[in-house]
């Protein structure tokens, strides 16, 4: 058992001899209120190093550089961060906003785009020398200046994106260079507030906070239309107050089903991608943030928004039923499987904690000491569209 | 701003649950030596700040400066905090956190001292 806070770090990476090393098993977990990240790594679970002056990252999150030496920090204060994780420092770091969301890496490793609240709209940054190659506004049909969330890359150095405000849904092909193409979907509905792809980079779902349902857009269909799933499932019964706005990060998908939390509702929603129908909705233990799926889909592992985030709920997706729930500690933010699903990463914030388990016993390993982690995100992300 | 959906109103349960939090909260009635606030400091800079930003200086809601809350005054702040803003994510903390409570946070607020 380490002791809460009183990590000893060193500043570099401190492994055993000092000969090359792969990046495959590395991660960063963030540490929100201290402005660091943690580097990490998953075979021995052990901390590598800590990595301080990234600013505000209150709200973060990561890409990873195709060769999975270098992460792309995104902060709350607009700070973009390129983390050498193999010397352990920062590579480069600009401050491009007054307040963004986070970001997504072109499938050719080259563009780096950042999603603003303050500005808004969306600014894309040269990968290696985080040089300004595009400022997209996110000025929609109505004039309205929008803050963007949900931004993902997809095929053929293309972003996808939606207009908060606006309620449109965006995407900026850099297939041409670094001029882009727009296409624009306006009324794609009232504050959608988080939007995600699947991993095939074909199904792009903005969950909606204005009205009732889940926009969809099929980005193989060759004149791409917006479509509803799940209109009207908060009928007939009272929307309770969220106090997390659900996150569609990581979201389970498992064959054709798609698993979302639902915005509201002690509840997530089952979507078959092959019909876009309601498959189920299935009761859990509060109102969930995160639905991240085990890498091979056949389970969703659920945490929940203040006051039930001590717990995690395991859902069996083809069985449709939760089978596990577990309480990790003080208020669970973050999960993370191995590559291959073999070992889960969780961050308990309030306990100052990262718990490691075994996957298939559900039996606690390892924890490292990390101050009120948030996210931990692994390198393996590089290589999945839409992460 | 689109039109205020009715599931948003203050349902009868939440009345209910609303009475139950002030009842735990006991003497939390008793005023501003009742709460606790360390808890409340935690809860705005940690919950609070998943949407205002834990430096309070915005997300997808609105930065919660004492700058930016100028405008308003202390009893206006906490009947937001307690009633949310309907048509928009700002939920209502009333099934959460007694009117002290609330009031502790909005005076704190106003003076900028949560940090």
């Amino acid at each position: 058992m380490l002791a809460g806070g009183g990590l000893a770090v060193p500043a570099r990476v401190s492994r055993a001899g000092s000969g090359p090393r792969g990046t495959g098993d590395l991660g960063i977990v963030i540490e929100r209120a201290t402005g660091s990240v943690l580097v990490v790594e998953t075979t021995g679970r052990t901390v590598l190093g800590r990595i301080e002056g990234l600013g505000d990252l209150s709200h973060a999150s990561a890409v990873f550089s195709r060769d999975e030496r270098y992460a792309y920090v995104f902060g709350r204060d607009g700070g973009l961060t390129r983390l050498d994780l193999l010397e352990m420092r920062i590579d480069r770091r600009i401050v491009q906003a007054g307040n963004s969301i986070g970001g997504a890496i072109s499938d050719d490793g080259r563009l780096v785009a950042a999603s603003n609240y303050d500005p808004g709209g969306v600014k894309v940054f040269d990968a290696d020398t985080l040089v300004e190659v595009a400022a997209i506004p996110a000025i929609g049909a109505q004039g309205r200046a929008s803050k963007t969330v949900g931004l993902v890359d997809v095929t053929g150095r293309r972003f996808v994106y939606t207009l908060y405000d606006a309620g449109e849904i965006w995407i900026a092909d850099f297939s041409r260079g670094a001029t882009p193409v727009l296409t624009k979907f306006p009324d794609a509905g009232a504050l959608p507030y988080d939007a995600n792809v699947t991993g095939d980079g074909r199904h792009y779902l903005a969950g909606l906070f204005g009205e009732d349902g889940i926009t969809y857009l099929d980005l193989w269909d060759d004149a791409p239309k917006l479509r509803r799933v799940f209109q009207g499932y908060n009928a007939g019964r009272d929307k309770l107050p969220v106090y997390k706005m659900p996150h569609f990060e990581g979201w389970g998908q498992s064959g054709s089903d798609l698993v979302l939390p639902a915005a509201g509702q002690n509840e997530v929603l089952l979507l078959d991608l092959s019909t876009l129908k309601e498959k189920a909705r299935i009761a859990v233990h509060g109102q969930p943030v995160f639905c991240v799926a085990r890498p091979d889909g056949r389970e969703v592992w659920i945490n929940f928004a203040h006051p039930a985030n001590d717990t995690i709920q395991i859902l069996d997706v083809p069985k449709a039923k939760i089978v596990h729930t577990f309480q990790p500690g003080p208020a669970v933010l973050h999960l993370e499987f191995t590559p291959r699903g073999h070992e889960v990463w969780i961050s308990v914030r309030d306990a100052d904690r990262v718990d490691i388990m075994d996957v298939r016993t559900r039996a606690k390993v390892g924890e490292i000491a990390a101050r009120k982690p948030s996210g931990i995100l692994f390198t393996a992300r590089a290589h999945r569209l839409g992460s | 701003m689109q039109a205020l959906p009715t599931r948003w109103r203050t349902s009868s349960r939440w009345w209910l649950s609303a009475a139950a939090a002030v009842a735990l909260a006991g003497s939390a009635w008793a005023g501003e030596n009742a709460v606790d606030a360390a808890k409340l400091t935690a809860l705005v800079l940690q919950d609070c700040g998943s949407c205002h930003g834990m430096t309070l200086k915005g997300g997808l809601g609105k930065p919660l400066t004492a700058e930016q809350l100028e405008h308003w005054d202390s009893e206006q702040i906490a009947h937001i905090i307690l009633e949310g803003v309907p048509g928009t994510p700002m939920p209502p903390w009333k099934p959460l956190l007694s009117e002290a409570e609330a009031r502790w946070i909005a005076d704190h607020l106003k003076k900028g001292t949560l940090r």
